[in-house]
């Protein structure tokens, strides 16, 4: 697992990527993420820089034009542009999103598709799996795509669904049979497509933003009528259900990274504003009011960062993860949010000031305790289907 | 056609910079060891020429550096070059611009070359005389300061910077050219180059493998630096109160005119 290292500790290789994307991530600053805060806008030249190094095809296999990497190495990226103060959410689901497609999708739909995604060319980065209606108990989604023919033909309405106006492809998830279909299974009779955004014609897809309370796009999405090539289907018909959850533990260790970076971020900040910052003659540093949550919530970070390390090094020897991945989540989205609370008490009022980035950052981390799965819900998993205890819904 | 670029390893540039009192040079133990920002100017270009020429252009990255520093010449290699060289001697520490710039000659000569790439100066030591020793006893034209280069066939076009302007100058390979910040924006390594950077060779050699046939090294030393003081401090500045912009400017011509600056 690691070439000179002791236990978890990153290989040379690892180190050499963290310093890249680091070094990236130096050219985009604090000034480029709060302009982006102030206007709602899509960060297009982080973006396309990213896509250019080739770091959003990390998971990609090589004969399809990516580098082939692992979970391990992915989450590094994303824990260093988080780190820096910037924000993976724009960009994170092309890394992760395209695993569906590799996993169940044909040998055509891949040759297809992949290498112009590996490329940068197709952005596959948006998942319209949520509605209104259903929430977190997805078997219960009414969107239905009805077979006719050559094509399959959605009606229905999404939400959450983040940066399908920076998408190309969509992957969607419809109820291709009633909820009843096979009753032992409930699981059953869900489908999943993949959705070219180009070539729905108006009227078919009405996309609505939502303001959020941080620069994320994501919309509400209508889907009228929308005729999807039955090519386009992925795997088999009514097993998507089974097609998105293991693609799971991926986004969870992805996310827990990105907590990683924020968690650090804010450490980082607190640590040189309070050794610099004088008041009543010394470094507040100096006063253990301040030391205390500030190191505390670094032991919480380094805690979560071992579990998502450990989660990543399963996901990649091909080992379930399912307890490691969502509890990294879980204990890093925490450990983020204390970190940000530490940094926001250390700067005093000037936290609050835009130009710290503390603030920013603050809002953008308290998403991941609620998405894209709720913590209760991990907890809810970690009860019963890890501690065995009963089940509550 | 063989291009070669020479690199320097240098002390973290955002880091402070301690001179040791007894031996007067750059303390680098505990500081990280980065690639000198001038030389990425000169990589970027080495690959811009080799983009456009083709063929079986090569890149190779050339340094005088301890073996420690393996890692960050394989940077040069993420970002696109083709292999590298490094003169790893302890025979050479303490090298000054003499001694450096005599053993990287010996080893390109033996390697061979066509167009030889430097940055203008390093961010340690700047002294920027480096490259016009090297051009010297590579006995080739040297074309310093360059802000833009072009290659047709064997002949070179480049626009050196003066203090002026520019110059527009011309000369056949072989040659070497150091260039300036203004030619390019270096590009970051990409994944791929990273993961590919891996396979590529990075040929380590003594100063007698490299060809070095004269002692280099402190001892060697042909200059001694003497002394080291840090620059005074910028004395205050005059700062002129005036009611409005104009009554201002005023004041300042008129300070400027009593000193005969204007």
């Amino acid at each position: 697992m690691t070439e000179n290292g002791v236990g978890l500790e990153p290989t040379s290789d690892q180190r050499v990527l963290r310093d890249a994307v680091r070094e990236l991530c130096g050219s985009f600053d604090g000034t480029y993420w709060r302009a982006l805060d102030e206007k709602r806008a899509y960060p297009d030249a982080f973006v396309k820089a990213l896509t250019d190094a080739g770091y959003l095809a990390a998971l990609i296999p090589e004969e399809y034009g990516g580098s082939g990497l692992g979970i391990a190495e992915a989450s590094i990226v994303l824990e260093e542009i988080n780190r820096s103060g910037g924000n993976s959410a724009a960009c994170h689901a092309q890394m992760y999103i395209m695993g569906t497609l590799l996993r169940h999708g044909s040998d055509a739909q891949k040759q297809r598709y992949l290498p112009a995604i590996a490329r940068g060319e197709l952005r596959l980065q948006a998942f319209a799996v949520t509605e209104p209606t259903a929430g977190s108990d997805t078997t219960k989604i009414s969107t239905t795509a009805v077979r006719r023919g050559d094509v399959y033909v959605v009606n229905g309405q999404k939400v959450w669904t983040s940066r399908v106006q920076h998408s190309d492809l969509m992957l969607l998830l419809a109820r291709t049979s009633a909820p009843d279909a096979d009753p032992k299974k409930k699981t059953f009779g869900l489908s999943t497509f993949l959705v070219d955004l180009r070539s729905a014609p108006s009227g078919a897809l009405d996309v609505r933003p939502i303001r959020t309370m941080m620069n994320h796009e994501t919309n509400e999405v209508f889907i009228r009528d929308l005729e999807v090539p039955a090519e386009n289907l992925i795997g088999e018909e009514g097993h998507g259900f089974r097609y998105i959850l293991d693609g799971m533990n991926a986004e969870r260790i992805l996310i827990a990274a990105e907590c990683v970076g924020d968690g650090r971020f804010f450490i980082d900040r607190s640590v040189k504003y309070v050794n610099e910052r004088v008041v009543f003659d010394r470094a507040i540093g100096q006063n253990q009011g301040v030391q205390f949550p500030i190191a505390r919530a670094h032991a919480a970070l380094e805690g979560a960062d071992v579990l998502r390390r450990q989660a990543a090094a399963l996901f990649d020897a091909g080992r379930p993860c399912g307890f490691e991945a969502n509890t990294a989540k879980l204990l890093a989205s925490e450990a983020a949010w204390q970190a940000g609370n530490a940094a926001l008490d250390a700067h005093g009022g000037y936290g609050f000031a835009e130009e710290y980035d503390i603030e920013r950052v603050f809002r953008e981390t308290r998403l991941y305790i609620t998405a894209p799965i709720a913590n209760n819900l991990i907890l809810s998993f970690i009860g019963q289907h890890v501690l065995g205890m009963p089940r509550s819904f | 056609m063989k291009i070669l670029v020479t690199v320097k390893l240098v002390p973290d540039t955002t880091a402070e910079k301690r001179i040791d009192p007894s031996t007067k040079r750059l303390v680098r133990t505990g500081v990280e060891t980065v690639l000198n920002p001038f030389d990425e100017y000169a990589i970027e270009a080495a690959l811009q020429l080799k983009e456009k020429a083709g063929g079986d252009t090569t890149v190779t990255i050339v340094t005088l550096a301890p073996e420690s520093g393996k890692e960050i010449v394989r940077k040069a290699l993420a970002m696109g070059a083709d292999d590298a060289l490094m003169i790893s001697d302890p025979a050479a520490e303490g090298s000054d611009v003499w001694g450096t710039a005599y053993a990287l000659a010996q080893a390109i000569k033996k390697n061979g070359f066509d167009l030889v790439i430097a940055g203008t100066q390093s961010t340690d030591s700047t002294t920027g005389e480096l490259p016009g020793a090297l051009a010297e006893y590579l006995g080739v034209p040297g074309v310093t300061y360059v802000r833009k280069l072009d290659l047709d066939g064997t002949a070179l076009k480049a626009e050196r910077e003066t203090d002026t302007g520019y110059a527009k100058v011309s000369t056949d390979l072989p040659a070497l050219v150091s260039v300036t910040k203004s030619i390019n924006e270096p590009r970051y390594p990409s994944l791929k180059g990273i993961m590919g950077a891996k396979k590529k060779t990075i040929a380590v050699q003594t100063l007698a493998d490299a060809g070095v046939d004269k002692p280099i090294g402190s001892d060697a030393a042909r200059t001694e630096v003497t002394n080291l003081e840090t620059p005074p401090a910028r004395g205050k500045g005059q700062i002129f109160e005036a009611a409005d912009a104009v009554a201002g400017a005023t004041k300042i011509v008129e300070f400027l005119r009593e000193r005969k600056l204007v």
